[in-house]
């Protein structure tokens, strides 16, 4: 009573998992009215002092919180703190990108209050958090000048899946000859129209601009928010 | 290198599939993006670590690459662009921001029989 092989049509998306808990969180963000950046970069890229120094200048005015992933230690939740915001680590053990579901899980019980902002900073990596999303309203993705011209083009698929790009370590960038006219060519490659901001987050040069940029864009995300 | 975990996902979706179908199945078909972020031989070979001790044990994953495809806002039309480092129209040049394929990660078909296999010993 065995019948040949036969095919059956399905159409399962691998990841629906992860984009319905992401789905999840995004309602649950736009209902509390918080606007949600995740970071995604290079280890080393700077990230982190980016980070802290654009809590700090949001402070005085908004409410910010950060969520850190790494694969271990707490040292970046320990420097944010510095900044005075809420900031709570996800320890990914082995993993090299954050879920949704980690989010979610970081967030369970997490007295913050009434945010404004919140930034997830994802572990260092320009592979595979491109596939994962979490939620967030925009990524972010930072570079920093002693990366080279062509990281863009190295890494096509995180460039083309982030909204905006910031070009960290802006100070370094007459010691490693930096040419920002390729850099800007090459985003233009794989992510057309692309936003991106030159900064340092040591001498806070162009930190100005990324900060109204994402206020802005904060404010048209809480227009379309119903109170 | 997250292609294991996405292959354990494959066989956990497939074979909730064929449980509920009660079907053996022999190949799984996915459509893999050229956005994806999924690299085709890792996940080949992860696929085939993720089935020991399933019950798709032996089967094969059958994965059918898809380009990235673009609305070109100028030709009024969706084009294959030439390359994932240049997002522009290949015959006219203008930039294509609008993707409309090449992030799928999805599964499509499975190749199944009836007859259901024994699960190997040991497993679930």
């Amino acid at each position: 009573m065995s019948a040949g092989p036969r095919l059956l049509e399905v159409r399962k998306n691998v990841l629906k998992q992860n984009d319905l808990m992401a789905r999840a969180l995004r309602e649950r963000f736009r209902a509390q009215c918080t606007f949600v950046v995740s970071l995604v970069s290079s280890p080393g890229a700077g990230k982190t002092a980016f980070l802290e120094k654009m809590l700090t200048m949001l402070q005085p005015h908004y409410r910010a919180a950060a969520l850190v992933g790494d694969l271990a230690t707490e040292n970046d939740a320990i420097r944010l703190a510095r900044s005075r915001a809420p900031v709570k680590q996800i320890t990914t053990g082995t993993l090299c990108h954050l879920e949704a579901a980690m989010v979610e899980r970081a967030l369970d019980g997490w007295q913050t209050g009434q945010l404004d902002f919140l930034f997830i900073e994802n572990v260092g990596n320009l592979v595979c958090p491109s596939s994962y999303d979490l939620g967030e309203n925009l990524r972010l993705v930072l570079l920093s000048v002693t990366e080279g011209e062509d990281k863009p083009l190295k890494y096509p698929t995180i460039f083309n899946s982030a909204d905006v790009a910031v070009i960290s370590k802006a100070d370094l960038a007459g010691a490693v000859e930096f040419d920002g006219d390729l850099l800007k060519a090459n985003l233009e490659a794989v992510r057309p129209g692309m936003r991106y901001f030159s900064v340092s987050a040591k001498t806070g040069a162009g930190m100005d601009e990324c900060l109204e940029f994402l206020t802005e864009r904060m404010a048209e995300f809480a227009q379309r928010t119903p109170a | 290198m997250h292609e294991l975990s996405i292959a354990m996902s494959i066989v956990d979706m497939a074979q909730e599939e064929a449980e509920r179908r009660d079907v053996t199945i022999d190949a799984v078909y996915l459509e893999l993006g050229a956005l994806s972020g999924v690299v085709a031989e890792a996940l080949s070979f992860s696929y085939e670590m993720a089935c020991s001790g399933t019950p798709l044990e032996g089967s094969r994953l059958v994965i059918k690459q898809v380009p990235i495809e673009a609305y070109c806002s100028c030709c009024k039309v969706t084009r294959t662009v030439s390359s994932i480092q240049w997002f522009c129209c290949p015959e006219c040049g203008t930039p294509t921001p609008e993707i409309i394929h090449g992030k799928e990660l999805a599964i499509t078909a499975l190749e199944v029989h009836d007859e259901r296999r024994t699960a190997p010993a040991g497993s679930a």
